[in-house]
């Protein structure tokens, strides 16, 4: 059984001091309802996660207590990759007809923390500074652009790209562009990544409303059909961030093996994909998924990020409301962000930031710690 | 002196987690574990093998010199578990590296330069142990970092 995406709601992002998380989440599952023409009493299952704003299924408080099955997921920033895959898999097994899927998130302000032994490190890892996500970022793309001749400028204009797309998706944070001059010259973070290049712990929600492909025309006249959900975690030998140390030898990581999958199951290649949104939660992340994810040859992301191929007009749109970099990243949220945005374009729906050509093939990725990556290809 | 100890109480060097590697020691190392089904070393020393599942392990000394394989400094002074002396005015930035170490694993380390400028991919850099923190009762607390090789500046 195909499985379609036939409601979609979000709660704008940033900071929202008046709403908890979990009523940002609430208020994207009324908006995906709402989209679907449903009640949440129709609704069958749910699957849902946030990191620090408590359980998902707390949201029956908010929207009634129906007795469904509502269960809380929890798998880092490929939190809402998975609760998707869980429910795409839910109804392809035909065990249901119709779910629904949120996801929300309300984090303090700085860089998250980490617990070492939460990841079954020694405790001696995090004390001596080691236990950073922006340091693995940062090394990871220091060394690929050793291999690969990528410039400090490409780092600085893909934060500028995400904060134009940015400027022209009313539920994004950053909302201001940046030049990439600014970019570049604002504070080191971890060399060679400045603090534009970054994204930040935010807040907001998403909720998709899911259904068995041959019911979908009965709740959406322009339904979205999920071609594949795939989830990876890590080989041994790829390089992960939070390793104390790593092999010699590497493999590819499990981005490059969800993708590969995922395009398998999917029967499209990188090629038939028009438009893509891949995890940025800082400027080098989005050039090495690019070829991570098969869009490009490692280095060609120096010529083609020049050329303008990954802006909204672009033969590659990548990022088309902002990324993490202009949204923030609501941990429960965010993977499912970028399927929101997805269904938006290829609906049409995307206004401003509408990419041209009435696109048909949408591409997702996250990557979380320690080594995991969601893919999912939605198709009009 | 060590008739004196008594009178003065002596501060004591112990190392920041036990095993992680050989001290006391006259020349410490890093201590890693090598599978005997593959081959594979790690760091630290893991009882079972993550490339095979194998469980028959050997601990070793690990080589105390290799190259740079990547890096970055970190540039902010991180929130808690981060353990130092420092507070933030006294805080200063520092280098993070994966360090090759031929036949063993690429070990992620705390570098003694911080200069960007003076850091470069595929320069030696050895092994060093030293204090990290001093406890409220004196004890030094020893870490390892990661050493640039004298005169080893030039990337080949
Ligand atoms: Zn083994």
């Amino acid at each position: 059984m195909d499985v379609a995406i036939v409601g979609i709601g979000i709660h704008p992002f940033g900071r929202t001091p008046a709403r908890s998380g979990l009523q940002q989440g609430a208020y994207a599952a009324r908006l995906a309802l709402k989209d679907a023409g449903v009640e949440w009493r129709d609704i069958q299952f749910a699957y849902g996660g946030s990191a620090s704003a408590g359980n998902a299924d707390a949201l029956g408080n908010e929207l009634g207590l129906t007795g469904i099955p509502f269960i809380n997921v929890a798998n880092g920033c490929a939190t809402g990759g998975s609760s998707l895959m869980a429910a795409y898999n839910a109804i392809k097994s035909g065990e249901h007809d119709l779910g629904l899927v949120a996801g929300f998130d309300k984090h303090d302000r700085g860089a998250f923390n980490a617990d070492p032994l939460a990841l079954g490190l020694g405790q001696w890892y995090g004390e001596v500074g080691l236990m950073m996500t922006t340091q693995f970022f940062a090394m990871k793309i220091q060394k690929y652009m050793h291999d690969y001749g990528i410039s400090a400028d490409t780092l600085a204009r893909v934060a500028e790209k995400a904060f134009i797309n940015g400027s022209l998706n009313p539920n994004a944070w950053r909302r201001e562009p940046v030049s990439a001059e600014q970019v570049a010259s604002s504070m080191m973070v971890n060399d060679p990544l400045t603090k534009f290049m970054f994204c930040s712990p935010a807040e907001g929600g998403v909720a998709l409303v899911l259904c068995r492909a041959d019911k979908a025309k009965n709740y959406c006249a322009s339904p979205v059909y999920l071609k594949s959900a795939v989830l990876k975690s890590r080989r041994f030998g790829s390089f992960e961030v939070f390793a104390p140390s790593q092999a010699l030898q590497q493999v590819d990581g499990p981005t490059v093996d969800a993708s590969k999958a995922a395009f398998e199951m999917a029967g499209v290649g990188p090629g038939d994909i028009d438009l893509s949104q891949l995890q940025d939660t800082e400027s080098g992340a989005e050039i090495m998924h690019m070829a991570e994810n098969g869009f490009c040859e490692h280095g060609e992301q120096e010529h083609l990020i020049a050329t303008g191929a990954t802006r909204i007009g672009g033969s590659m749109p990548i990022n088309t409301d902002g990324g993490c970099l202009a949204n923030g990243e609501p941990i429960g949220a965010s993977g499912l962000r970028q399927v929101y945005e997805n269904v938006l374009q290829l609906r049409g729906d995307a206004g401003e930031h509408q990419v041209p050509g009435e696109p048909r093939l949408g591409y997702t990725h996250v990557y979380g710690a320690p080594g995991i990556s969601a893919v999912t290809i939605l198709q009009r | 002196m060590n008739d004196i100890a008594g009178v003065v109480p002596m501060s004591k060097q112990i190392p920041i987690a036990e095993g992680l590697f050989t001290w006391p020691a006259e020349k410490p190392a890093l201590l890693g574990s090598r599978c005997k089904s593959c081959g594979i070393a790690a760091f630290p020393v893991a009882e079972s093998c993550m490339a095979c599942s194998g469980q028959d392990i050997a601990v070793e000394a690990l080589p105390t010199r290799g190259t740079l394989w990547t890096w970055t400094v970190q540039q902010f002074m991180p929130k808690p578990p981060y353990h130092s002396n420092e507070t933030a005015e006294t805080f200063r930035p520092y280098g993070v590296g994966y360090l090759e170490l031929p036949g063993g694993v690429r070990v992620e380390g705390r570098l003694t330069e911080n200069d960007p400028e003076k850091l470069h991919i595929g320069m030696e850099m050895d092994v060093i142990f030293d204090t990290w923190r001093v406890e409220e009762n004196g004890d030094e607390v020893i870490s390892f970092f990661f050493q640039p090789v004298a005169n080893s500046g030039q990337e080949a």
